[in-house]
């Protein structure tokens, strides 16, 4: 792959904790801790409110969309700082002094005055609906010539026990966030880089170690596709296939986006409720649907199929999107008969919903 | 140190000397919304005293807007629209440690007025501070046939993990029940789950921060609002609508102090309450002070001053009667303020010394219980 000709661009966060005897707004240890040694619960609703950063982002407009309730497990290593019930304490000196000498080793310089910012959070990972966090340090550089845009010292998130569960051992460990600019144009100098940074980060001594105490967040994009943040790579050594693997995504998609400007292709996105058509169904999944719906997709027969990456087709992105709105997925009939959908119940789908052999047909089921 | 909001949404300090002015930017337009309130919903008057219950923070500027009517209550709190239709009047704009018993009467008159135009119930929002003073002084005033609710937040509005929607939902639920009382309604737990109603003179701010800070003193609480059903259960000892006639009895004497005593005294700081009509002691245990303060203490009481004692347990009866001191402290003119809370105390005789002038009267009124403020029988422990 000649990435160069891709026009790939990549830039990384990398989110480090910090090993500080205290937390970053109050004075309980940074002791990550089982959550069965839990002493206490409490539940909490959030609502959104206008973000110090700016406008609702996206991200928390669409946590609106969903009504939900937040466990949280408290320990004998927590405070009411954790359970949102008591003001935060002055920022941690010690933690604002490590970034500075991490700051230092990079060549930045340090902002006159340090003010802390609220980042609107509000899928339950931090109690009182935002993330702490300020900006240290400016303008670093890296020895392959990339540049370091900034360094924030951050409070980390509460970690998700399961669900709508979480556990407030690890809100609040101070995390330095280091933001490089998009200086990087292959996936071996995205993990080069990475390394890198990983490397001067260990040698303060000052920070934690083991799976989870580092995530690295890529920024990827091609040209003519769209810029992507792939969140949370734990490891390391997973980062250049991580570029490879969404470079490919974003290849096959713009292909895919070509083939059906050439099919002149077009979505009739008016929804026919075809539940009646599986009444006599014996595929589990549709036994359970209150209300399936089906619309036709004209020219894509043989694309919402097409694999994307590896087990990963055009058809996984659109059920992705469909989850995210609250319903359980969504099938095509590149991919039936199948999931105990006959042959025949397809045939009748495409006939009542008149599609043709060029087109594809989009079901969604649910309640 | 000049502060600079970078585009990442950042703001860093920097040195005002590295800054030039280009000019002001252009004046931001608040988009306002209608929210269509339901007519058929009973009518609740919403007086504001400045708490945070719907203000909104422009963090452009950094200034806190509390623009006041009903359809920026209700763009803030969509849920409040379920329950009630609301009319809004924007009484004070104060942080609740600058409340004054002057500001105590004008909203005494203004929610007379409110109730005498025939609304369902008030709610009135108010700092946490001293929103317990407020409502023993609402307590008093008014006598009131429908609910009159104090509602505040602990944790700011501008977050999304606040209290102020949860504690508002449940005022309004309280405010159109059948409660007919003066209450203060907030959080009961730390969880988001319910809201306990607890009565104007009897309730106190326990904790600093916390959400279920608000704590009945020496009494059940009158009830609680479960969230989010909003169902609102009343206990037997709660005063019910329409069981008092609308009365407004505004008066107040403000010559009126609260001391609190400590170890070591010196007498001299209760001279500084030479010439006031009144002073609240929040003695120790069974309601003790040292017997170096007697003597001036007696002074006081021959000045004209009527001296009240209740104890900083917070929870008991003052009983002066069973030690030395105490029955000194009796032989003095010290009245007993038996199971009163210390701040209740000071605000009743506030309108008590406002309402009567014959001194002995002042002080047997002291002694009765007007508004659920001084209980005849210890029913509660700790």
């Amino acid at each position: 792959m000649d990435y160069k000709e891709a026009g790939l661009t990549a830039g990384i966060e990398i989110h480090q904790q910090l090993n500080t005897k205290e937390k970053l707004f109050c004075h309980c240890p940074t002791l990550l801790r089982d959550s069965s040694e839990h002493s206490g619960e409490f539940f909490r609703y959030l609502r959104v409110t206008e973000s110090e950063m700016g406008e609702i982002d996206r991200a928390a407009q669409e946590e609106l969309k969903r009504d939900r309730k937040f466990d949280y497990f408290t320990y004998d290593t927590t405070c009411l700082v954790e359970n949102d019930e008591e003001p935060p304490a002055p920022l941690n000196d010690e933690a604002l002094s490590v970034c500075l000498t991490i700051a230092k080793m990079f060549g930045m310089t340090p902002v006159r005055q340090v003010h802390t910012m609220r980042k609107l959070v509000i899928d339950g990972s931090n109690t009182s609906g935002f993330q702490r966090t300020a900006l240290v340090a400016l303008n670093g550089v890296l020895p392959t010539g990339g540049e370091i845009e900034t360094i924030c010292l951050e409070e980390e998130a509460a970690q998700r026990v399961k669900d709508d569960i979480f556990s407030l051992d690890r809100l609040g460990i101070p995390l330095i966030e280091i933001t490089t600019s998009p200086c990087m144009h292959s996936p071996e100098e995205v993990q080069e880089v990475a390394e890198y940074i990983g490397m001067v980060l260990r040698s303060t001594g000052r920070v934690k170690r083991g799976i989870g105490t580092i995530r690295q967040d890529v920024n990827i994009s091609i040209r003519g596709g769209a810029r992507v943040e792939i969140k949370g790579v734990q490891e390391l050594d997973l980062i250049a296939e991580v570029v490879r693997r969404e470079v490919q995504r974003q290849q096959n998609l713009l292909a895919i986006s070509n083939e059906l400007t050439k099919r002149k292709s077009s979505v009739n996105d008016t929804a026919k409720n075809v539940t009646e058509l599986f009444k006599e169904t014996k595929s589990t999944v549709l036994k359970k649907a209150k209300r399936v719906y089906a619309i036709r997709l004209e020219g894509f027969a043989g694309l919402v199929g097409r694999e994307i990456q590896p087990d990963r087709r055009l058809g996984s992105e659109m059920s992705d999107y469909a989850k995210k709105c609250g319903v359980g997925g969504i099938f095509h009939t590149d991919e039936l008969p199948a999931y105990g959908i006959t042959a025949e119940e397809v045939a009748r789908l495409r006939a009542y919903i008149d599609a043709d052999s060029r087109d594809c047909v989009d079901c969604c089921s649910g309640e | 140190m000049a502060v600079v909001k970078l585009d990442s949404g950042y703001n860093i300090g920097v040195n005002p000397d590295s800054c030039t002015f280009f000019g002001y930017p252009a004046e931001s337009t608040v988009k306002k919304t209608r929210v269509p309130q339901k007519k058929d919903l009973p009518v609740l008057s919403i007086v504001s005293t400045g708490g945070t219950i719907a203000s909104r923070i422009d963090y452009r500027t950094g200034s806190v807007t509390s623009q006041f009517d009903a359809d920026d209550i209700l763009v803030a709190i969509p849920e409040l629209a379920k329950v009630a239709q609301y009319r809004t009047i924007p009484l004070a704009t104060i942080l609740s440690e600058n409340m004054t018993p002057s500001i105590w009467q004008e909203l005494a008159r203004a929610v007379y007025k409110e109730i005498q135009s025939g609304v369902t119930g008030i709610i009135i929002t108010h700092g946490t501070d001293t929103m317990a003073y407020s409502a023993a002084a609402l307590s008093f005033m008014i006598d009131t046939p429908v609910p009159v609710v104090f509602v505040g937040s602990q944790r700011s509005a501008d977050r999304p993990s606040s209290d102020n929607a949860m504690n508002a939902v449940c005022a309004a639920s309280a405010a159109t029940s059948d409660l007919g009382e003066v209450a203060v309604v907030m959080h009961a737990t730390t969880n988001d789950d319910t809201c306990a109603i607890h009565r104007g003179t009897r309730v106190r701010k326990m904790h600093s921060s916390r959400r279920d800070a608000f704590r009945s003193m020496g009494i059940d609480p009158l009830g609680f609002v479960a969230y989010p059903s909003r169902e609102v259960t009343l206990k037997s000892h709660t005063v019910r609508r329409g069981s008092r006639k609308l009365a407004l009895h505004d008066k107040l004497e403000k010559h009126c102090g609260l001391v609190q005593f400590y170890p070591g005294m010196s007498p001299e700081l209760l001279k500084a309450y030479e010439g006031y009509k009144g002073l609240v002691l929040a003695g120790t245990g069974l309601g003790h002070v040292s017997t170096a303060l007697i003597p001036t203490l007696k002074k006081l009481i021959q000045g004209g001053t009527l001296v009240v004692m209740t104890t900083q347990c917070m929870q008991g009866r003052v009983c002066d009667r069973v030690y030395d001191t105490g029955r000194d402290l009796l032989s003095a003119g010290v009245i007993e303020g038996g199971d009163m809370l210390p701040e209740a105390a000071l605000v009743k005789m506030m309108w008590v010394l406002g309402n009567e002038r014959d001194p002995e009267k002042a002080a047997e009124r002291m002694q009765e219980d007007l508004k659920g403020e001084y209980n005849r029988r210890s029913t509660h422990g700790l």
